[in-house]
């Protein structure tokens, strides 16, 4: 087999890299290029390395430590390594769910960056043959007074909610945070969850030589040119503006088709394999399937449907046109495959076959114009242990902790201020400005959605339904990423149990930066340290994920975020705990850590503090989430609320905001802990109960049982937020300032 | 058992939600292709939301070229209930089986959201015993602002063909209780035979209590109970 060598002057392949430095490619990892093929490639070939060697397509400097994190349990149907992950909710039903990145396309272009990365993760669930039923998006902006910030704001909100939307699957909660660390690199995060039957499962790795492959979905045309290589895999600099061509631009209504078209294949049993066409578009989903499946696969370059003319084959294999699947039809399904594309008003064509021989065949035509081992391109990227070079960069001692600089322990009088200024701060505000614009219902599912500690969705015709939550401790993993991630995993399942729901397994983004920076590798290691700490006594494995490293601007990274999209189960929906106050009478009680503090809390982010040492007690989390679970089973949880941003003064305010019931209550007292500490400290491993008064006893023996401390802290009732003797406020107050917080901060007339 | 039929246009998304809701009040309900739907031997027409043909044009603009849109003119022209919610409604005012239009939201961004409005006619299949009621449904649109020019506002006034005007919990129409800058609170109108009718709240995801409310379920409800007072009588059979 002789490849045409596309020296510069050829005209068929429009040469693009004289060297592979341009591709992407160190030098050592062009010597590996050369050595795994024995011979030069030509441009193309460079090109088709570069992307799938890319870090953002390989993990080049993730993939060793991603191996540590627990991935297995009893039940995982699925773990990582396809699309997306599943776990088995039991009589042969999976939920297959991930969650994604967009940062970098979302930095340079926010409306269609955030569009495109609902897109692709919706696609990633269905090209798995499952039923896409809920979004979540994790979201970090910077500061909300720059207009920048509130630019990139309406792009990225305005984006979710075109694409979601349009689409019809409900947005039903996340996370969004506001930080200095990521004003110039917004981070965008957005997780599926689906439902698919395991007979329906469809996979990468199931096509067989002879069959038929088809790329369906939109034209391909020059957008996104090389966009995993090029943008997703390097600092983002002054030359930014220089990159908008490399942002895809999306169309929801032909993702729309594409899904209903899709599933219809798989319920007609028509397709082997699919793929989806995300970053590195043709290059990645062919020479994937093609690998995963151990055959080759023979691709016409020339077959491929365009939106421009002149398009060199190394334009058409790296584009990353959006609404794209690869498709491999079963033996003598062709026709019904066309029929349902047909149905569907889907531009649908053959564009080549599955080869026994392990051979990515690129034609044009009758000339060859790339010829690659399909494992080559996907699987023997090299790996870069970044222990090897990680380093904490050494920041110093405080001189003292952020407890005693602005907590002077004696004047409370204006601690109810305080209170309503948390309340409103755009780290605790009610996200609804927001989310009002996503479409939070279609589907006819969402039982709980956003605002709750984690959304509720029901499955029709079963009793059972699952619970999702997506959550990241930022501001925390800025001080210690270990001690961050661990407590992102924590949270979100945390957030599980507070609705009900008993924790099956995560999906974990990773938003980093240089890895090849030492500072940037230590931060890298202490975070998968730290989620896999979190899974290991939590007994939660990772099923899907990804990893997005180089989220810098200038040369200064972002705070190591850890987003942590968790699902749970719960056995009947209708039974799981409502994000009510309660009745009043009700007992409001802490369970769990009372050890708070201000380092790392919004309260001290808001005076410009925050220093200290944050810890998480991962034996005590699993006690808890089984003791709330336990009490949850005896039916004596009324209402539930994680302690979170604004600490324990913030958790009572918004329980009472729910059903705008007041209540009367009292602070634990813990030696060594001030009051505005324990009132506005924060810390992981502490939910906030209601129960009926006449179910203490009960509520009491279950938490002795666990081991886990609880104080009963008073009662519900009245219209004020009574927290004896340091404030009382109307929740009227509370209502309005939480309602209004976010919305002010920008600059918005509610 | 009253037949229903819902159409299902390329970016429909509330075929199955409806679906699920008839059946939850006894109704058959069949989701038929647009390119070939046959209505004839059907009690009713759903025309669900959605982004049809992704809305690019204008809301419902191009779904009303379908030949759905012939089918169903044939089937008002004998009588047959029509409902179209969100989109659906758009498509209807499209096709001109319903008047005036819908444009974008006045506050200028797509609301999902809870809202309350007042039954103001029961002539309809859908609204039979339910005259003065408040009902509490979601909405979720970008285009759900009605208009219309003067005289098609005042003969509908006249006429008794507003169905549902948004307003708060006790049902006064205010400015805050209009979620869209809707002409004159409108949230939902009928023909002139009451046979058809359009409106922007979504009656199938409030059919169950888990969902949070059981509002759309009494819309549903009438059309199942119209069939038995006659209402439904002029149908094609």
């Amino acid at each position: 087999m002789s490849v045409t060598p596309m020296t510069s002057g050829t005209t068929t392949a429009q040469p693009k890299f004289r060297l592979p430095r341009e591709a992407g490619l160190t030098e050592s990892e062009a010597e590996r290029v050369r050595a795994l093929l024995g011979r030069e490639p030509n441009a193309l070939e460079w090109g088709m390395f570069g992307a799938m060697w890319s870090e953002h397509c390989a993990y080049k400097h993730s993939k060793t430590l991603l191996r540590t994190l627990p991935t297995t349990g009893a039940r995982v149907a699925l773990g990582p390594g396809e699309n997306a992950g599943a776990v088995d909710l039991g009589d042969g039903l999976l939920c297959v769910f991930k969650v994604e990145s967009h940062n970098h396309p979302s930095a340079v272009e926010p409306y269609q960056g955030a569009a495109t990365g609902v897109g692709g993760i919706l696609r990633d669930i269905f090209a798995m043959g499952a039923r896409p039923i809920a979004v979540l998006n994790g979201l970090f902006f910077g500061p909300p007074e720059a207009e920048s910030t509130r630019r990139i704001v309406r792009g990225v909100v305005g984006g979710i909610s075109f694409y979601g939307n349009c689409v019809g699957i409900p947005d039903v909660g996340g996370h969004v945070s506001f930080a200095p660390g990521y004003a110039d690199n917004p981070l965008v995060n957005a997780m599926c969850v689906g439902l698919v039957e395991r007979a329906d499962l469809r996979s990468t790795a199931t096509a067989k030589p002879g069959s038929a492959v088809y790329l369906v979905g939109s034209d391909t045309g020059r957008d996104g040119i090389a966009g995993a290589s090029l943008l997703a895999s390097f600092e983002l600099g002054s030359a930014d503006a220089a990159k908008r061509p490399s942002v895809q631009v999306g169309n929801p209504f032909l993702e729309k088709l594409l899904l209903e078209a899709t599933l219809e294949l798989v319920a007609l049993d028509a397709v082997e394999a699919m793929g989806d066409l995300g970053a590195a578009g043709l290059t990645c989903a062919s020479s994937e399937v093609a690998a995963k499946s151990n055959v080759g696969m023979r691709i016409d370059v020339d077959s491929v449907p365009r939106r421009a003319t002149g398009m060199s084959p190394y334009e058409v294999m790296l584009s990353e046109s959006q609404e794209r699947m690869l498709v491999v039809a079963r033996p003598g399904r062709e026709a019904d495959v066309e029929r349902v594309f047909a149905r569907w008003e889907l531009h649908g064509v053959q564009i080549g076959e599955v080869i026994a021989d392990e051979r990515l065949e690129i034609r044009s035509g009758a000339e060859v114009v790339a010829s690659l081992p399909p494992k080559a391109l996907a699987d023997d990227a090299p790996e870069y242990d970044v222990r090897e070079w990680a380093k904490e960069q050494d920041r110093g001692q405080p001189a003292v902790s952020t407890d005693e600089v602005i907590s002077p322990g004696d004047t409370t009088h204006k601690i109810g201020l305080e209170l309503l200024q948390l309340l409103g701060t755009p780290d605790v505000a009610s996200r609804a400005i927001l989310y009002r614009t996503y479409d939070q219902m279609v589907g006819t599912d969402t039982v709980v959605g956003p605002g709750a500690d984690a959304a509720v969705m029901r499955i029709k015709g079963r009793s059972d339904g699952i619970a999702v939550a997506l959550d990241a401790q930022p501001r925390v993993a800025a001080l210690d990423p270990f001690t961050g991630a661990a407590a992102a995993v924590a949270e979100a399942t945390r957030n599980l149990v507070c609705v009900g729901a008993e924790p099956l397994a995560i999906t974990d983004c990773l938003n980093l930066g240089n890895p090849e920076r030492p500072e940037g590798a230590w931060q890298l290691e202490r975070t998968i340290a730290g989620i896999s700490a979190a899974c290991d006594a939590l007994e939660v494995p990772v099923v899907s994920g990804n990893v997005s490293l180089y989220n810098a601007t200038h040369g200064r990274d972002i705070w190591p975020t850890a987003t942590i999209g968790a699902v749970g189960r719960i056995a009947d929906v209708t039974k799981h705990i409502p994000a009510r106050t309660g009745e009043p009478g009700d007992l409001v009680l802490l369970a769990g850590s009372a050890q708070v503090s201000l380092a790392a809390s919004t309260y001290a982010g808001l005076r410009g503090q925050g220093e200290g040492t944050v810890r998480i007690d991962l034996a005590l989390e699993a006690r808890l989430q089984r003791f709330v679970r336990a009490a949850h089973a005896r039916g004596a949880i009324r209402a539930a609320h994680d302690r979170a941003e604004g600490g324990l003064g913030v958790a009572l305010a918004e329980l009472a905001i729910r059903d705008r019931i007041g209540m009367k209550v009292t602070l634990p007292a813990v030696r060594g802990i001030d009051t505005r500490v324990m009132l506005f400290g924060e810390g992981p491993s502490g939910i906030v109960l209601v129960i009926r008064t006449a179910d203490e006893l009960l509520v009491r023996a279950i938490a002795t049982e666990h081991d886990v401390p609880l104080w009963t802290l008073g009662a519900i009732g009245g219209d004020i937020l009574e927290i004896a003797p340091v404030l009382g406020t109307p929740v009227e107050a509370l209502v309005r300032a939480h309602r209004d917080g976010l919305g002010r901060a920008l600059g918005r007339a509610s | 058992m009253l037949k229903v039929a819902v159409l299902r246009f390329p970016g429909t998304w509330s075929e199955t939600d409806f679906a699920h809701a008839l059946e939850l009040v006894g109704a058959q309900a069949d989701i038929l292709w647009h390119a070939d739907a046959d209505l004839r031997g059907y009690d009713a027409a759903i025309v669900p939301g959605g982004f049809t043909y992704g809305d690019y044009l204008r809301a419902g603009a191009i779904a009303a070229i379908s030949p759905a849109a012939g089918e169903l003119r044939r089937a008002d022209r004998e009588g047959m209930p029509i409902l179209g919610s969100c989109n659906g409604f758009q498509i209807l005012c499209e096709i001109g089986l319903l008047p005036g239009a819908l444009v974008r939201n006045r506050q200028g961004e797509f609301r999902c959201d809870w809202v309350h409005m007042r039954v103001e006619s029961d002539r309809t299949p859908f609204t039979g015993g339910l005259r003065g009621e408040i009902l509490r449904m979601p909405i979720a649109h970008g285009e759900g602002c009605w208009v219309a020019d003067d005289r098609t506002l005042a003969r509908i006034e006249t006429n008794g063909q507003v169905v549902f005007r948004y307003t708060d919990a006790r049902g006064a129409a205010s400015l805050e209780s209009n979620p869209n800058g809707s002409t004159a609170n409108i949230a939902g109108l009928a023909n002139e035979n009451g046979n058809v009718v359009g409106l922007m709240p979504h009656p199938e995801r409030c059919s169950e209590e888990l969902l949070g409310g059981t509002d759309g379920r009494r819309v549903l409800e009438a059309l199942t109970a119209s069939r038995h007072t006659g209402m439904v009588s002029a149908s094609v059979q």
